[in-house]
């Protein structure tokens, strides 16, 4: 046990420039900055298919084939392309998160029930009022489920900045790959591991807060819930 | 596309290595999931374990479990074995919940008929609750079997074999053709491994073609 705790317990390791915290700012940094820009891309792509039911299947296809994108080799690509800097990481994690994002705004939007859309329309409310006061709100937990799931992926992953000569946690775990320091690196693995849960439990609380109760997924007898 | 023909020998070791490490997890995960999958569909407490340690060993990045694992068990730091439990483990991770859920959805009416003509539990099982979890376990297999095939790649940041070798080794000539040749052969693989699973999931259950 002392190969995982010998360098990760060390307060030499929690100060500085390259300690432990500013670490963690560098690999939310990154986290935050590929979410934004991934929400801000794939959640109206998907929003619009959902409502529009236009476009599904290009949007589903689309979704895959980025999914199937391995990160490593876009973050080495763009590294070629565009040199070093906070560019390529940032590209290869928002290309990423796009897919459960775009996945995510798409199937819950798709999934509001036609009557409450119909109703909706009925009570003369325009398209942009039923997407933003009725669509948006009742496909939250699918849409937040999306954008949790590509926060997830996004931290583990993020590790992979330091291999291009950035910062956060990866800093670590290739820093002791190239030293032979076995546990500068399992402490580096052991933080994002660490970061990974914490964040998974904050939205967990998040999405209680702004999923709207009436929505709260219904326990049926072992059966799936929807 | 020079360079691709002068190293087909190379792609073709790479592609070995890299559906080896990718498929042999999902093929371990499966085993080891359908029994947990239905104890948690018949126990709420075994549910409530396997759910909660599967869902936290979900959340756990891969990356992470490969560096960490070589303290756990002694093994060796690049070890392929690392990276054969850790997406073992995803798998199974993964296919705990959606096993379960499928195995709870069959319904009563059908479990209480094949009881009737006499099946027992083991035979039903094997015969009826099963085969009709399988679209469930295919969709399961298929998540699984696509993020292995991305994981293996980053496992080359810290030397493991397969594609990703050719995103270490183009990044460090500078050398665009073979980076994007990785990208190319692992949308290939992912997209040939998705074909097969769907394939494979339509032959199995051709019941669900019939009286449509």
């Amino acid at each position: 046990m002392n190969l995982l705790t010998s360098w990760l317990f060390d307060p030499a390791n929690w100060s500085g420039s390259t300690g432990v915290p500013a670490r963690l700012v560098e690999h939310l940094w990154y986290t935050a900055l590929a979410l934004v820009i991934a929400v801000v891309i794939g959640f109206p792509l998907g929003a619009m298919v959902g409502h529009t039911k236009r476009g599904g299947f290009v949007l589903v296809g689309a979704a895959n084939v980025l999914r199937a994108l391995p990160t490593v080799g876009v973050l080495t690509l763009v590294v070629l392309l565009a040199g070093i800097g906070l560019i390529p990481p940032i590209a290869a994690l928002t290309l990423l998160a796009i897919p459960p994002i775009m996945a995510g705004a798409y199937a819950g939007i798709g999934a509001v029930e036609p009557v409450v859309v119909d109703a909706a329309r009925g009570v003369g409310m325009t398209e942009r009022e039923i997407l933003f006061q009725v669509e948006i709100p009742n496909a939250m937990p699918l849409i937040f489920g999306g954008v949790r799931s590509a926060a997830l992926q996004v931290v583990a992953t993020a590790t992979i900045a330091a291999y291009v000569g950035l910062g956060g946690f990866g800093r670590y775990v290739f820093d002791g790959l190239a030293l032979h320091d076995y546990p500068q690196m399992a402490g580096g693995a052991i933080l994002v591991a660490v970061l990974a849960v914490l964040v998974e439990l904050v939205l967990t609380g998040v999405q209680r807060l702004v999923v709207s109760p009436g929505l709260r997924p219904v326990r049926t007898s072992g059966g799936i819930q929807r | 596309m020079t360079w691709v023909f002068d190293h087909l020998g190379l792609l073709g070791d790479l592609t070995v290595t890299h559906v080896y490490l990718s498929v042999l997890p999902v093929v371990i995960g499966l085993i080891i999931a359908i029994p947990l999958g239905w104890a948690a569909s018949r126990w709420r407490p075994a549910r409530a374990i396997l759910l909660t340690v599967s869902g936290l060993l979900y959340t756990i990045p891969s990356l992470a479990l490969i560096v960490i694992l070589p303290a756990l068990i002694s093994t060796k730091t690049l070890d392929p074995v690392n990276v054969i439990i850790t997406l073992t483990v995803y798998t199974i991770a993964l296919l705990v919940r959606s096993i379960a859920d499928a195995l709870s959805s069959v319904p009563p009416t059908i479990v209480a008929a094949a009881t009737a003509i006499g099946y027992r539990p083991l035979k039903r099982f094997v015969g009826v609750e099963f085969p009709l979890a399988i679209p469930v376990v295919v969709a399961g297999l298929r998540v699984a079997m696509v993020s292995n095939i991305s994981l293996v790649s980053v496992g080359a940041l810290i030397g493991i074999a397969g594609y990703g070798q050719l995103f270490t080794n183009g990044f460090q000539l500078q050398f665009v053709t073979e980076i994007v040749t990785g990208i190319v052969a692992t949308l290939v693989l992912a997209l040939i491994a998705d074909l097969v699973l769907q394939l494979i999931g339509r032959l199995v259950t051709p019941w669900t073609r019939v009286g449509r």
